[in-house]
């Protein structure tokens, strides 16, 4: 041995050995373990980027469930989002919790003889609804449908025309039908979204753990999922908000069609609706024998999507008998009067791939994946 | 009670004690599970946009790795009922391995739920309002919890009564034996409801779904452990008997079977009907207006089963070798039709008849790999941890020392 000897002992002690070794193992033990906290401290390094208000802070991550919610709780938790609004768009909302109203079940009817695709709807909703714009999410999907069918597979959800509607097709505008019988709302493990009684299906945004099991259910893909944070630039803000329909909402939740809750209970028409220009969207009281909607109910052949799924929808469509093989003529002449007032304009409004990949792709930084941001 | 702690240290200890390929091989493991814990954290800032997943395909490999696992931890039960039931010897002692894998398993399984959450700040709220018995989620966050108890509860006490040297006493865990072979059967069968209930999703709406997923699981699971014993017989003195394996190549070959033929009655249903009810089988199988992202897929595993099938049915497989390569064509077969087989074929075309595709993103891919490195870091230990106890070296009367003399076989 050509190592300098500290001992001059005959033989080292049994003692020493065994100290000499511990030290080794303890160098040895504590570097790896050193070397696998730095490890782990890498590994953990994106959560440097994650946004102070991205994180809960106490009082919100306490929130009860809406339905346990006290009054004075209920206010607590709205004046911390309108707090949290202002902040966010400078803008203090008009957020408040409403009720349904009694002796009312609204019911929506829409005129497929009068659908001229135009998509103010699908925008009109986004305007109202507070959506995120990047990537932007709708509730509403017009269906593009060769005539002769209703087999939706045999539709076109990207139809871009400069000029609607085609002679050739049909329009099937689809949202949350309202179901009575949703089968969103059996699945959700934590009973984040019911149906109220004025048969709207609502979400509570801060109760949603985001499991998506709901979107796997809806048999109309009426449910979007916010897969990032979702982006709304402060001046299209609506400041006219209620909790269970349209404050801005977070990542990682569901939302959906409420049939404009924070409206319709206010005894206002749903935007989609509002802003139809043919009239081909109808909505009301569905007990209420005198309201438009009872009145189609009662008098057109309506039908509901997807019967043999049980959902009984609150949301029916009809044709009018009057024209078989063709739009309404004056729903004809409203679309012809459009374009010329409207000009390059008017066409189908852009439709949508919701928050698809190619979207995301582009308007999210794509750092990992390991490009640059 | 200071017994027993004095046991959990020193399998805590042990864990850390192996030879060179231990630890390489436990190095590998962890940088993976690092890799994976990372592309987490990036979902967690940057959401799950960072999978592929959208509001068209809205699960994925997730929750296709999820089903797999539950059906690979169900699968245990396949050597618990000869043991207990059948009164085989030849598996007796590998029971335990069959069951520590269930809970490696199960970990695996609820973490791939964990990581598909959007709002994971938000789990507690499971507790706090629970849709039971209405959705099939909570019956399975039960089922799996009950089972991954169960199975700790029994290899728990069995491995401990080995360290102290005494028989075990039946009446503490004969009952949940049982127990635990009916359990097996249901979280598997809960999880193919919470598809199989779902009207709006014909592809998932069909009750062969439920005996599909038992039966591939049944072959996958022991075909798993096929592996994961003959890496025992390799690597530690545990003697694994060549009877033990053939019996198990029984098991998988009749599971596989029944396997293929409820693929063939799915199949036939679907195309001999040719409603508008199979888009998404035609989909699947062959592509759908041009789109054929999973066709590959599911013929490859389809190949492999086959493959795998007529190895094992011949004599070729009595070769330990052979039966290990058939057991590895099997599991990928397995594991592709019941991920991109059949959680993702469910999601296209949409209720709305669109049709978008779905792969899985780099950072998804590191996040799954980060968990199944993390279930096989965690049976490794269990698997280190229990090797020394029942051949007699960790025992409580001596020395730590003892045990890890293990990679020398003693005369």
């Amino acid at each position: 041995m050509t190592g300098v000897r500290i001992w001059d002992g005959p033989s080292l002690p049994a003692r020493v050995t065994a100290n000499a070794l511990n030290r080794r193992s303890f160098l040895r033990v504590g570097a790896a373990a050193l070397g696998g906290m730095a490890a782990l401290a890498a590994a953990l390094s994106p959560l440097r980027e994650l946004g102070s208000d991205q994180v809960p802070n106490l009082e919100q991550f306490l929130q009860k469930h809406y339905k346990q919610m006290t009054p004075a709780e209920l206010e607590e938790a709205l004046e911390r989002i309108r707090a949290k609004v202002e902040k966010r768009f400078e803008v203090r909302p008009h957020l408040r919790d409403l009720k349904p109203m009694e002796g009312v079940e609204f019911g929506y009817a829409l005129n497929l003889s009068r659908c001229i695709g135009c998509r103010k709807c699908v925008h009109a909703c986004v305007a109202e609804n507070n959506q995120s714009r990047t990537p932007e999410i709708q509730y509403i999907r017009v269906i593009e449908m060769p005539r002769g069918t209703l087999d939706v597979e045999q539709g076109t959800h990207h139809y871009d025309r400069p000029l609607v509607p085609d002679a050739e097709h049909f329009y099937l505008p689809v949202q949350c039908h309202q179901c009575a019988n949703p089968p969103c709302v059996k699945v959700c493990p934590v009973e984040a979204t019911w149906q109220e009684k004025d048969g709207v299906t609502v979400i509570d945004y801060d109760w949603c753990i985001g499991c998506r099991y709901c979107e796997a259910a809806c048999p109309y893909w009426a449910r979007r999922f916010n897969f990032a944070q979702p982006k709304l630039p402060k001046d299209q803000l609506n400041p006219n908000m209620s909790y269970l329909s349209n404050r801005p909402r977070e990542m990682g939740v569901v939302e959906k069609c409420h049939f404009c809750l924070h409206r319709t209970r206010e005894g206002r028409m749903p935007a989609c609706a509002e802003v139809c220009p043919t009239g081909a969207r109808k909505f009301g009281n569905l007990l209420d024998p005198h309201s438009e909607v009872s009145e189609i109910l009662r008098t057109k052949r309506i039908f509901i999507l997807k019967e043999e799924v049980g959902t009984l929808p609150r949301f029916f469509y009809y044709f009018d008998e009057r024209y078989p093989n063709s739009l309404d003529p004056e729903a004809i002449a409203i679309a012809d009067d459009l374009r010329a007032k409207e000009g390059a304009a008017y066409g189908c409004l852009p439709g949508s791939n919701g928050p698809d990949t190619e979207i995301i792709a582009a308007v999210t930084p794509q750092w990992w994946d390991g490009r640059t941001a | 009670m200071k017994n027993y702690l004095r046991f959990l240290s020193r399998c805590f200890r042990l864990s850390f004690v192996g030879d060179a390929r231990y630890y390489a091989w436990m190095f590998l493991l962890t940088s993976v599970v690092l890799l994976g814990v990372n592309a987490y954290c990036k979902q967690l800032v940057a959401g799950l946009a960072t999978t592929g997943m959208t509001d068209q395909v809205s699960w994925g490999f997730y929750i296709a790795n999820f089903t797999f696992l539950v059906g690979m931890a169900a699968a245990a039960v396949m050597l618990v009922i000869p043991v207990y039931i059948y009164r085989n010897r030849e598996l007796h002692d590998l029971v335990i391995f069959g069951e520590l894998f269930a809970v490696a398993a199960i970990i695996m399984a609820m973490l791939f739920v964990s990581v598909d959450l959007g709002r994971p700040d938000r789990f507690h709220h499971l507790m706090l309002r629970f849709n039971f018995p209405s959705s099939m989620l909570t019956w399975d966050v039960v089922a799996l919890n009950g089972y991954l108890l169960l199975n700790l509860h029994i290899c728990g006490y069995l491995i401990y009564c080995a360290y102290m040297r005494r028989a075990p006493s039946k009446i503490f865990y004969i009952p949940f034996v049982f127990v635990a072979i009916a359990w097996a059967i249901s979280i598997h069968t809960v999880t193919a409801f919470l598809y199989s209930g779902l009207g709006g999703r014909p592809f998932w709406n069909s009750a062969v779904i439920a005996p599909r997923f038992l039966a591939s699981a049944f072959a996958a699971g022991p075909a798993f452990l096929v592996l994961t014993l003959s890496a025992l017989k390799a690597f530690t003195t545990y003697q694994v008997s060549a009877k033990a394996f053939m019996t198990l190549r029984n098991i998988i070959t009749v599971a596989l079977t029944i396997n293929m033929f409820l693929l063939a009655a799915e199949a036939f249903t679907e195309f001999y009907t040719d409603s508008a009810h199979g888009a998404s089988a035609r989909y699947l199988f062959l592509g759908l207006h041009g789109r054929t992202a999973l066709v590959p897929w599911i013929w490859s595993a389809i190949a492999l089963n086959l493959v795998a099938m007529v190895l094992l049915y011949t004599p070729l497989s009595r070769r330990v070798a052979i039966l290990q390569f058939a057991c590895v064509l099997l599991i990928v077969g397995i594991w592709i039709e019941k991920g991109m087989g059949l959680i993702v074929p469910a999601f296209i075309p949409t209720p709305l008849g669109e049709i978008v595709e779905y792969l899985p993103t780099r950072n998804e891919t590191f996040v799954t790999l980060g968990i199944w490195a993390l279930g096989l870091l965690i049976y490794t230990i269990l698997v280190r941890i229990t090797v020394p106890v029942l051949s007699g070296r960790l025992v409580f009367d001596r020395s730590f020392a003892s045990a890890t003399a293990e990679h020398h076989p003693q005369p």
